[in-house]
């Protein structure tokens, strides 16, 4: 399987941008990805929703999604419709959460300082390349490892398990959440 | 025969069936795990996920220890579906390590004051402070969702083996310098991301003066230097404190002397004075004396970094037979129900009523936005909490300084953040 990514770029280079930033905690009464992809990176950039279009990349400087281990800050991000974050380093549980739901989190160096919002990039997984198809650029990274790639294929931790057992992870059910947003505080 | 080892490498050599080999950073390994937190924001999802992978029953009901905390007693509709989640599970695995409201407490604080962590065990709960459990000598570390759902399955978990980070900690702590200082100081040093996919490991002969809630304050913020967990060895202060609370037996884990550390770093903490991290990152500490001066519109004492009974006792003797100032808000909130009643018997709650300071419940409440004093727009708080991220407890252009509770307290009192050392008689 090939494991090649092409997408538009979205930068936030500042370091530490952490998950309360990603996804404040006053959405946390739900877990439904589509509504906290509503509010997904609403404390730093109101325009960020306006923007994202599905398979965009979030290229991000260093440390990003420290903090709580708020899995929704991986649900909000992909629910928002980006398809990988490239940092030039992660926080580790939102770096693992990353993987666990099969969502590709690359730590690259250099790649947030020499990439500008809307331009095209592609990151190749296998070979640990990062490039940018707009500015003609590229970047090397250590590639994720045998473990992580196997998560990726199997599209996360738990339909990884289900593949070892001969079981099957079964698709998500009707979301049970209530909404009442104007009771949210 | 293996190299040598740190207690981290040991630990989850041992729960890996790697014993004689030893394990070695970098070496992603799956681990067996002891102990395993839920609370009702992050274990619904890992329900649902568990369920999807077609397993109707836990791996071992009784290794898991469930309470409500963050949103208790529940603040919205939709807090109470996600605690009814969390009963009808409770009910559903036949789950008896359960804490309701009325028994209930701050995960990370309630564990240990129960007797459910033990030196030498893995632990694991959906939440970053889950880092507060080494400080018995246990490998504690935070993760996600996915990861509870996988642990509730299977009883496992794949962890890469971090480097260690070790602290060396001598002299004695100074009056009115406490271990929240200390570890304010080390992010101060190390910065957010100083042990990034680490664990931090405490030595010295300052550790021996320290109780285990002053190790656990210093364990808890692991996370807030970007550390996988933070790890003190079980000494004799351990065994009477886990003695005091469950009489399940275990086996403690020890570094080899000659074990490999990607770096060291000796402290003298006799030199410390009480520190004061300003907005909005943990690791932007100062000694108390370069802070300036600074009004704050709120006190907040509470959450499960410093809000045990000796933390509200520090807090209380400041605050006795004095008021807190004009038009701050100044909010307690122990940490567990246990904690609540010992504070009501030894007469805490007088002193801070009678000083102006409402009580709550326990609840992690403020500390991450939640209820029990949301800050607004450009308020300031100083507060005993973890995280000053911004929006962290409220609007996103709200101050937060974190501080220890005698710190806490003594601005309260002046309405200025202050040095607590003139305040303690
Ligand atoms: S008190 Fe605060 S830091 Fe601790 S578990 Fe609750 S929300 Fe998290």
């Amino acid at each position: 399987m090939s494991r090649t990514i092409k997408g538009r770029a979205h930068v936030y280079s500042r370091a530490h941008i952490n998950t309360d930033e990603i996804i404040p905690a006053r959405y946390l009464n739900t877990h439904d990805h589509a509504e906290l992809a509503k509010h997904a990176m609403e404390d730093i950039d109101k325009e960020f929703l306006a923007r994202v279009q599905p398979g965009d990349i979030l290229v991000a400087g260093e440390d990003f999604g420290c903090g709580s281990s708020r899995e929704h800050a991986v649900w909000a991000l992909r629910g928002a419709g980006i398809a990988a974050v490239v940092g030039t380093s992660f926080a580790r549980i939102f770096f693992r959460n990353s993987f666990n739901n099969g969502f590709l989190a690359v730590e690259c160096v250099g790649a947030a300082a020499e990439t500008t919002t809307g331009d095209e990039i592609e990151i190749d997984v296998d070979r640990g390349t990062f490039r940018n198809l707009t500015k003609g650029t590229s970047r090397d990274f250590v590639p994720l490892g045998e473990f992580v790639h196997e998560l990726l294929d199997a599209g996360g931790l738990l339909p990884y398990i289900a593949k070892k057992n001969g079981t099957t992870y079964a698709p998500a059910g009707p979301q049970v959440d209530v909404k009442l947003t104007s009771l949210k505080g | 025969m293996s190299r040598p080892q740190t207690i981290t490498e040991k630990i989850l050599a041992a729960h890996c069936g790697r014993e004689t080999t030893g394990v070695r950073p970098g070496q992603i390994v799956n681990a067996a795990i002891d102990l395993v937190v839920c609370h009702e924001i992050t274990t619904p999802p890992a329900i649902k996920m568990m369920q999807r992978l077609g397993v109707t029953k836990v791996f071992d009901p009784d290794k898991l220890v469930v309470t409500p905390d963050h949103f208790v007693p529940n603040k919205d509709i939709q807090t109470a579906e996600l605690t009814k989640e969390l009963q009808r599970f409770v009910r559903d695995q036949g789950i008896k390590h359960y804490y309701e409201l009325g028994e209930h407490g701050i995960c990370h604080a309630l564990i240990p004051e129960k007797g459910h962590i033990l030196p030498g065990m893995t632990a694991v709960c959906a939440d970053s402070h889950t880092t507060t459990l080494g400080a018995f000598g246990a490998f504690a570390s935070g993760i996600g969702s996915t990861d509870l759902a996988a642990v509730l399955a299977t009883g496992e978990l794949w962890f890469r083996v971090p480097p260690t980070l070790r602290f060396n900690l001598n002299g004695k702590l100074p009056r009115g310098v406490f271990s929240k200082d200390l570890i304010l100081y080390i992010i101060s040093k190390i910065g957010v991301d100083g042990a990034r996919y680490c664990a931090m490991e405490y030595h010295g002969d300052t550790i021996a003066s320290l109780s285990m809630e002053a190790r656990m304050t210093i364990s808890n913020m692991a996370v807030e230097a970007g550390g996988k967990s933070g790890i003190f060895h079980a000494d004799a202060v351990t065994d009477e404190y886990v003695r005091a609370r469950t009489s399940v037996t275990y086996t403690p884990f020890c570094s080899d002397a000659d074990a490999e550390y990607q770096s060291v770093m000796d402290i003298d903490v006799s030199s410390l004075e009480p520190i004061v991290a300003l907005p909005s990152l943990p690791s932007n500490g100062r000694f108390i004396g370069e802070v300036g001066n600074v009004a704050i519109d709120q006190a907040y004492i509470g959450s499960c970094t410093n809000a045990r009974i000796e933390d509200l006792r520090e807090a209380a003797a400041i605050m006795k037979g004095r008021h807190i100032a004009k038009g701050v808000k100044a909010i307690v909130v122990p940490a567990t129900t246990s904690i609540w009643k010992q504070a009501l018997r030894e007469g805490l709650f007088e002193i801070f009523t009678d000083a102006g300071c409402v009580v709550s419940t326990a609840t992690c409440g403020a500390c991450l936005g939640g209820s029990m004093g949301v800050l607004g727009k450009q308020e300031v708080c100083i507060s005993t909490t973890n995280r000053n991220f911004t929006g962290r407890m409220g609007h996103p252009e709200a101050l937060v300084y974190l501080a220890s509770p005698a710190t806490v307290a003594a601005s309260a009192i002046t309405g200025v953040i202050t040095d607590p050392r003139p305040y303690m008689n």
